[in-house]
């Protein structure tokens, strides 16, 4: 089954089956928003806030995601598997680069900076 | 024997999320044999060139990364008196008794100034399945995967590299093949360091983050096997991060890719034979792109950000 991701920082979106994970969703459509790395839950580069719907998680490092992240539904994209239609926003280190790709206006700044 | 103190990097302890998933990897796509798994849950490997017990240590635990590299030295001579001289460079050295690692005697461990932990050892057993000593064939039997030959050397990331060359350089004895300059100053952005004719044993790159590891890399025999290599990444949707390509650095050709957990691994064939009395070939800033990635003559982001 197929559920839609919407990106908020650049207001992509795209279907992603209940089998891929976030980021293999938007990967492999050529899609961009959330920084890809190592895609295996070990690096933190796609770490993203889950805002609205469901998903299943996998082990993520914990180096990278404390406890108290996965409690405000923040996770890896790259271990993270949609149940519903999803809303995310991008939260990680690379989220700057990710503005300076979308062209987001300024003042969604702060609402990025609230999440953070 | 000109070849003296420490030989190589011949152990690296790695922390995987999911040790299923980590030795599907390391013995099914990389090719390492896995020599034993002990109580603690540890799994033990070997590349199939590697007469030693096992190179390649897989330890579970909550977050990825690297726990030590361990070089192996000549003697145990040489391992008691390079103790004292550790310590007066400013080092605390711990002991690490015989029998911790299955075949592995006593070692020494240390934490460098960018934040890694490095251990010396000599005695290690000969491995059950080693390659051939008398009239030996080329090979036992066709390796599996990638059929990668030996742990081949490892990239570090972490503050002060200056002080970690210098301590390689005066205390070990390594010398210095290539680095990368800083775009001001005289420090550099990356160095490449070895105790052998290897380019490189380890390197690190200067980062604000102590004790990341960049990647671990496994030795393979040619282009050839680089091409083969990045055939198994797509037969298998193993995680590619660039390649097959080529580094201006070390003239090494190359595919890099990432564990189930996220460490990077390559694997690499060729490369330059160096000797401690080469010139340093030096990088400046505005030619670093061509110095690591010689086709694409760009670094990317993921090089630089993702770390273990």
């Amino acid at each position: 089954m197929r559920h839609r991701v919407t990106i908020e920082n650049c207001n992509e979106t795209y279907p992603c089956s209940e089998q891929q994970t976030l980021l293999q969703g938007m990967e492999q459509l050529g899609k961009r928003g959330i920084p890809v790395g190592c895609r295996g839950g070990g690096c933190g580069v796609c770490r993203v806030q889950v805002t609205s719907g469901n998903f299943l998680k996998a082990k993520m490092s914990r180096s990278v995601i404390s406890e108290a992240d996965e409690s405000k539904r923040i996770v890896l994209a790259c271990r993270c598997t949609p149940t519903s239609d999803l809303s995310i926003s991008v939260v990680g280190k690379m989220e700057k680069a990710l503005r300076a790709e979308c062209q987001v206006e300024p003042e969604d700044e702060v609402s990025v900076a609230a999440v953070v | 024997m000109a070849f003296k103190g420490v030989l190589r990097p011949g152990l690296i302890q790695i922390r995987v999320l999911n040790m299923d998933e980590a030795i599907n990897h390391y013995q099914n796509i990389l090719g390492l044999n896995i020599v034993s798994t002990e109580a603690d849950g540890r799994v033990y490997l070997k590349g199939w060139d590697e007469f030693d017990h096992h190179s390649v240590v897989l330890r579970q635990a909550e977050s990825a990364g690297l726990d030590y590299v361990a070089f192996k030295v000549d003697s145990d001579d040489y391992l008691r008196e390079i103790e004292p001289k550790i310590v007066a460079w400013g080092l605390e050295v711990d002991h690490v008794p015989a029998g911790e690692q299955p075949g592995v005697g006593p070692r020494i461990g240390f934490t460098l100034p960018t934040g890694h932990r490095i251990e010396l050892y000599h005695q290690i057993d000969m491995a059950d399945d080693h390659p051939g000593i008398t009239n030996p064939d080329i090979y036992p039997r066709r390796p599996e995967g990638m059929g990668a030959s030996r742990f081949d050397h490892l990239l570090c990331y972490g503050p002060n590299i200056g002080k970690a060359r210098e301590f390689f350089c005066e205390v070990l004895d390594f010398y210095q093949p290539e680095k990368v300059d800083l775009p001001e100053g005289d420090g550099s952005l990356a160095i490449w360091l070895t105790a052998s004719n290897k380019a490189h044993d380890i390197a690190f790159v200067e980062h604000e983050e102590p004790g990341k590891l960049h990647h671990v890399a496994f030795l393979l025999q040619d282009w050839n096997e680089v091409g083969a290599a990045a055939d198994i990444i797509s037969i298998n949707d193993v995680s590619l991060d660039i390649g097959p390509t080529r580094h201006g650095i070390t003239r090494g050709q190359t595919i890099y890719f990432f564990d189930p957990s996220g460490n990077r691994n390559e694997v690499y064939a060729g490369g330059y034979t160096a000797y401690p009395d080469h010139p340093v070939r030096s990088w400046d800033f505005d030619h670093v792109g061509k110095g690591i990635f010689y086709y694409e003559r760009a670094l990317n982001d993921r090089f630089l950000t993702v770390l273990t």
